[in-house]
């Protein structure tokens, strides 16, 4: 059993548990599935200054910390007790693609080539790391939302602008991949 | 969005400032707090435990791999269309049974959907979010899971994203919305 859930689950039992997310937090408090909400408290939280984008009563929206302090323990402890000690196996196309740009460590669930300490102070780890995470937060709030917030929650209620911010999601990230990453794994 | 009209007409009796802080927090805001009512930090305790659960399920099923995204974008794998279509179907039955028998939460308050108003945002923020989650290869909720998964230097790549979103508010009436 524990060696059955140590394995990467697949997609039809992953997506529907995080499908149930959403009726969890409607259930539980009249909550709105939404993660990216919280990164604007932090930002209420600790440095407001003069934009009133950043005044308002965070206290209220607290759930939402809260629940991304949860995500955080989650990983902690998938790490713990749970994790999957075999590299993650992805398709042989992309490993051949990858191995021309020296990115063959596939022990960690984050590339150990890209997302480490030494590679946060090369170009390619800076870019990816620090500019790849100032246009997510940056997109997610001009968006309105992420892909919780918008692709599943907004979607599920059947919200046309949450579609069209989810299309958007998957055009930006097609060009990311297909015709700008190239050139930043290169370097 | 909700608007609060003020039935009474300003006048000098009635000067007091009309309390814009819903309005405030629900601008460009997925979730936005509906309840009403007034609940002690330590209830939230709730939401923590379902984090908990929806971060391990996120990092079980490698939503939060850069690989796995990789391969979503480059049509490698169905994996992540099936994650995230499954994930909306369960949603979308559970949206509608909730509608449908008026469900209430179990503080027994009226569940209550706001509709979400289109605006420019959507799809100038969408293209920007969709290049940072190719990059980074995690959307928000990942982000958290990673840095509890051990890969520390996501921490950095959460900061920055608290930095964009920082700049966002800062320059966002200047912003085509």
């Amino acid at each position: 059993m524990l060696e059955w859930f140590k394995q990467p689950w697949p997609w039809y039992i992953a997506g529907p548990l995080i499908g149930l997310t959403v009726p969890a937090l409607l259930l539980l408090g009249n909550k709105t599935f939404g993660v990216s909400s919280s990164m604007r408290h932090i930002c209420a939280i600790t440095i407001p200054g003069k934009t009133p984008y950043f005044r308002y009563d965070w206290k209220k929206e607290a759930w939402n910390l809260f629940f991304v302090a949860g995500i955080l323990v989650g990983g902690v402890i998938v790490a713990l007790w749970f994790s999957n000690p075999a590299p993650v196996q992805v398709n042989p196309e992309l490993s051949k693609e990858l191995a021309a740009y020296g990115v063959t460590d596939y022990s960690k669930i984050a590339p150990a080539d890209l997302f480490s300490w030494t590679s946060l102070f090369t170009l390619r780890g800076f870019l990816l790391i620090v500019v790849g995470g100032f246009l997510v937060g940056f997109g997610t709030r001009y968006a309105g939302g992420c892909t919780s917030g918008h692709a599943i929650m907004g979607i599920s209620n059947l919200q046309l602008p949450s579609l069209i911010a989810t299309c958007c999601f998957m055009i930006g990230g097609f060009v990311m991949t297909w015709l700008i990453l190239p050139y930043i794994l290169r370097l | 969005m909700l608007v609060k009209e003020n039935p009474v007409k300003p006048t000098a009796v009635n000067k007091e400032p009309v309390n814009t802080d819903y309005e405030v927090r629900s601008e460009n805001a997925m979730c936005v707090n509906e309840s009403t009512l007034d609940k002690p930090l330590v209830s939230n305790i709730k939401y923590a435990l379902l984090g908990i659960f929806f971060g391990m399920v996120l990092v079980k099923a490698e939503v939060v791999s850069w690989f796995r995204i990789q391969e979503m974008f480059k049509l490698q794998s169905f994996h992540m269309y099936g994650i995230i279509g499954s994930a909306i179907v369960v949603g979308m039955i559970s949206v509608w049974l909730i509608k449908r028998y008026n469900a209430r939460s179990i503080e027994k308050e009226k569940i209550h959907l706001e509709n979400k108003r289109f605006h420019k945002g959507q799809i100038y923020g969408g293209l920007i979010f969709g290049l940072g989650w190719a990059m980074t290869g995690a959307c928000p909720g990942p982000l958290y899971a990673l840095i509890g998964n051990g890969a520390t230097v996501i921490i950095v790549a959460l900061l920055s994203a608290v930095a964009g979103t920082w700049v966002y508010g800062r320059i966002r009436n200047k912003l085509p919305h």
